[in-house]
């Protein structure tokens, strides 16, 4: 890049070694102080750009977690060289967790795949990206026939851009006519979904981050937000500091860093979140705290099958029955809940419960609930989320300022690109598959045939997997992704991956064990290598231009599948260009939201802003849903309108305690629970890659109760071999480290792929949403 | 050659002296938060001889009250 010096001449602004050494030096600092002084913001950095060296600032969302931060990236001759919060992104108003400070130097691993391969006589060969293109789309077509259109996948994420899963979804479902789409959001927030959906008929949350500086209480539910969403709980914090009347209740089934800053912490069981949930409703109903104007105008009761599996066995399927009941049936399903009975079911003393209860009941409180994966990866994760609803529903605490049940995504466009675009086997970008009318009006935009859209869904993820090793799929193409680490019962999908007539594709940014059973591998530009947006946690969609270019042949993940269209004969429904098709894709995908219950902005406002959320109706963004005062859709005259369902009412579920899939017996005696670490994201294929952050955690470990380890003769770093019904692993032991897990559970980060804790896993999910459960299946420990 | 980052803590009510007087000091980058009292002090120093200098006059900064360090590095010359 050039600029002009004081004499008026050009010269080359190149950033030197001490120069990028000194931006590391600030980066540190940054996020050292992010981690002690909770809200801390160095927004006015901007003023020393000509100290440090760095000549442009553009703004992008974060690469990692759903939180959705806006950060500004500092960009030098040519390369992403520094990174600040940015101020005038509501979410976090300059701050960034340590994750965020350092996101850039993941773009620039020693290891980075800059070409693409293909897999000859067994050996992964070096080809130009135009030619692997090529042998993709022969092979996808070649397949297609030989086998049929459902023989053909793709497996993306919820880190695809909303162009990249659009363009994925219009190609396989529209012109190929498969429903073979899905995505590992699917392992994370699809029990969300279907919480929302059968709670209030329409999904994603009904609140903002903004709820944060009006509750005068926080529980998180199974919810280590100081590690998993670092900046929204140092808004937390900020606003306990600042204000006199904030208190944090964490209840969960591991002390954790969230743990020790919340006022008090309550341990349960796991699984027994149901029974306690229920009971906080016994003693609101009991205690009478309902509030009746709310429930009788806006509120229903129903219930649904009980008993209805873990969906451990192939072609599992199971459909919900709804049935409408009354209040008073309600309050006698209650009966079984007492805070007394559900003592003995989670170990949570009656008195705790009671206390959660009061805070819930007391109308002078406003309430926040926060959850993500704890109460999401579940076997029954669907009831789990309608519960915590049930509970601010029966108080009417919801779509008002501070009262929300907040249920947060782990991934930077879980929402936007896999919930909002529809990126599962079932989904549309309006509605669903089985729905004439959605069908119609996406074979209408995306110009296809209407019989190309199947009215049937295929496989979700976890079945996706077992057609691929039974052989009903035999290509998959997987994007922005590592299944190969991330699938529970991990040993049977990786075997079912190398099977001899498999095809495999994978799309990344640098080698994974997913690129390990890959057939062809594609180099992939990565975050602000390429233009896009991603949706957050609080419907905000968020735009980020190409900031710097990809290395080598790397290309967008969008790109490469309007390149196998094209290749496939689809130019008419592909016919954009690279110079402006985000844009182009960007309003023909707009027009599947119009209308006030979920139009989104238009691609100017969106290339202006640090963030506009949805509903954007006439220029104004919608902060709280299903209330007339914030939400341009309400049309009933009433306080509130719960739009989604057909009654127009928010629906209370009779829901019970039933037990996990596996729980520990005499053999396998203790609970297993899988997890993250601030440090790293996810599978860490981008994280370890950042010497900070590798050096901070540059491994994984079993956390173990210091008396646990007392028994088995452990002390901390020693060798713990855990062993389940699917598998071993042997990794050292934390004992009293950052994590400490109830008596009889261990916790293990999945983040290390040198320690596949999803060998040990149960690949057991909620029969609803088919989410599978990461935090509970049955292990023994031995000393290794 | 060595560049540290620091976090700076002023004793109490002495803040905008604290920025000021390490501002003022050779080989200093101050970088202060703009809503809590904390400062982000870079140092890059020639030499080994410098260094120790500007670590003297730091210490001798009657508004500190703490330095932490962040992030330390030598480059030998």
């Amino acid at each position: 890049m050039m600029k002009k010096n004081d004499k008026g001449d050009k010269q080359t602004m190149k950033l030197n070694r001490r120069q990028f050494i000194k931006q590391v030096a600030i980066t540190s600092a940054f996020a050292t102080a992010g981690s002690i002084f909770p809200g801390v913001s160095f927004a006015d950095w901007s003023k020393l750009t000509n100290n440090s060296g760095v000549i442009s600032w553009q703004k992008s969302p974060c690469r990692f977690c759903g939180t959705g931060c806006g950060l500004l990236i500092g960009v030098s001759d040519g390369k992403a060289v520094a990174v600040k919060g940015d101020p005038n992104c509501s979410v976090n108003k300059g701050l960034c967790c340590m994750k965020g400070y350092h996101s850039v130097q993941a773009l620039y691993g020693e290891d980075r795949i800059t070409k693409a391969k293909v897999r000859r006589d067994g050996v992964m060969v070096e080809v130009p990206i135009q030619e692997a293109l090529d042998i993709i789309a022969q092979k996808l077509q070649e397949t297609r026939d030989k086998h049929g259109k459902d023989s053909v996948a793709i497996y993306g994420s919820g880190q695809w851009t909303i162009p990249d899963g659009y363009v994925a979804s219009k190609l396989f479902k529209g012109c190929l006519g498969t429903n073979n789409v899905e995505a590992n959001a699917r392992l994370c927030m699809s029990s969300a979904v279907t919480g929302f959906m059968t709670s209030f008929g329409i999904d994603e949350p009904m609140g903002c981050y903004e709820d944060i500086d009006h509750a005068n209480v926080f529980i998180t539910w199974g919810n280590n937000m100081a590690e998993m969403h670092p900046v929204l709980y140092s808004r937390i914090l900020a606003n306990r500091k600042r204000r006199s009347n904030v208190q944090i209740i964490d209840f969960a089934t591991r002390h954790t860093r969230t743990s020790q800053a919340a006022d008090k912490s309550i341990m349960f069981k796991p699984q027994s979140d149901l029974a306690v949930a229920n009971a906080i409703c016994y003693e609101i109903v009991k205690n009478g705290w309902v509030n009746s104007n709310f429930v009788n105008k806006h509120v229903s009761f129903h219930k649904g099958k009980t008993n209805i599996g873990y969906g451990t066995e192939d072609h599992f399927a199971f459909t919900d029955q709804e049935e409408g009941i009354s209040f008073e049936d309600y309050k006698a399903f209650l009966e079984d809940y007492t805070p007394e009975k559900v003592e003995k079911i989670s170990g949570v003393p009656a008195t705790d419960i009671k206390y959660m209860a009061a805070l819930y009941g007391d109308p002078s409180l406003k309430v926040t609930s926060f959850w993500c994966m704890g109460m999401n990866q579940h076997t029954r994760g669907t009831w789990i989320n309608n519960l915590v609803y049930n509970i601010h529903l029966l108080v009417g605490k919801i779509s008002t300022p501070g009262n929300s049940p907040f249920s947060l995504t782990g991934q930077p466009s879980a929402c936007g690109t896999v919930r909002e675009v529809g990126t599962l086997t079932h989904a549309l970008p309006h509605g669903v598959v089985m729905n004439e009318h959605d069908r119609q009006m996406a074979a209408e935009i995306w110009d296809v045939p209407l019989s190309n859209i199947d009215p049937k869904p295929t496989y979700h993820t976890v079945e996706m997997f077992r057609a691929l090793d039974r052989g009903d799929i035999k290509f998959i193409w997987i994007q922005v992704t590592n299944p190969m680490v991330t699938m529970p019962n991990l040993k049977r999908y990786r075997e079912g991956a190398l099977k001899e007539d498999r095809f495999v594709v994978v799309s990344d940014v640098y080698p994974t064990p997913t690129t390990d059973v890959a057939d062809v591998i594609l180099p992939a530009a990565m975050w602000i290598e390429q233009e896009g947006m991603y949706g957050n946690s609080e419907r905000r969609t968020q735009h980020f231009s190409q900031i710097v270019d990809p290395p080598g042949e790397a290309m967008s993940d969008t790109w490469q599948i309007i390149e196998i269209a094209k290749r496939l004969g689809f130019e008419k429904q592909f016919p954009w260009s690279e110079k402006d098709y985000i844009e182009k894709i960007w309003e023909e995908y707009r027009r599947f939201h119009a209308g006030p219950k979920h139009e989104m902005a238009p691609y100017k406002v969106l290339n202006e802003r640090s963030g506009v959320q949805w509903p954007f109706v006439n220029g104004k963004e919608t902060r709280w849903r299903f209330n007339p005062q914030h939400d341009p859709a309400c049309t009933n005259g009433k306080d509130f309108h719960f739009y989604g369902q057909k009654d127009d009412r928010a629906w209370i579920w009779a829901r019970p305690y039933e037990p996990a899939a596996e729980s520990p017996d005499n053999e396998y005696n203790f609970w297993l629970n899988t997890g993250r670490v601030i440090e790293h994201w996810h599978t860490g294929s981008m994280t370890r890659r950042v010497p900070v952050l590798h050096n901070a955690v540059p491994s994984s470990y079993v956390e173990i109760h210091p008396e646990d380890a007392a028994e088995l003769g452990v002390v901390n770093g020693e060798k713990v071999k855990i062993i389940s019904r699917r598998g071993e692993i042997t990794m050292p032991a934390q004992i009293n480290g950052r994590g400490v897990p109830v008596r009889g559970m261990v916790f293990v980060p999945f983040f290390d792929e040198s320690y596949l804790i999803n060998e040990v896993t149960l690949d057991a999910f909620c029969p609803i949403s088919k989410q599978p459960d990461y935090k509970k299946c049955a292990v023994r420990l031995e000393k290794a | 050659m060595p560049i540290f980052s620091y976090l700076a803590l002023p004793k109490e009510g002495a803040g905008e002296t604290m920025r000021t007087e390490l501002s003022a000091l050779d080989y200093c980058q101050v970088i202060p938060a703009d809503n809590q009292d904390v400062v982000v002090l870079v140092t890059d120093t020639p030499d080994a001889t410098t260094e120790e200098r500007l670590q003297k006059n730091l210490r001798r900064l009657p508004s500190l009250q703490s330095l932490s360090l962040t992030f330390g590095y030598d480059e030998k010359e």
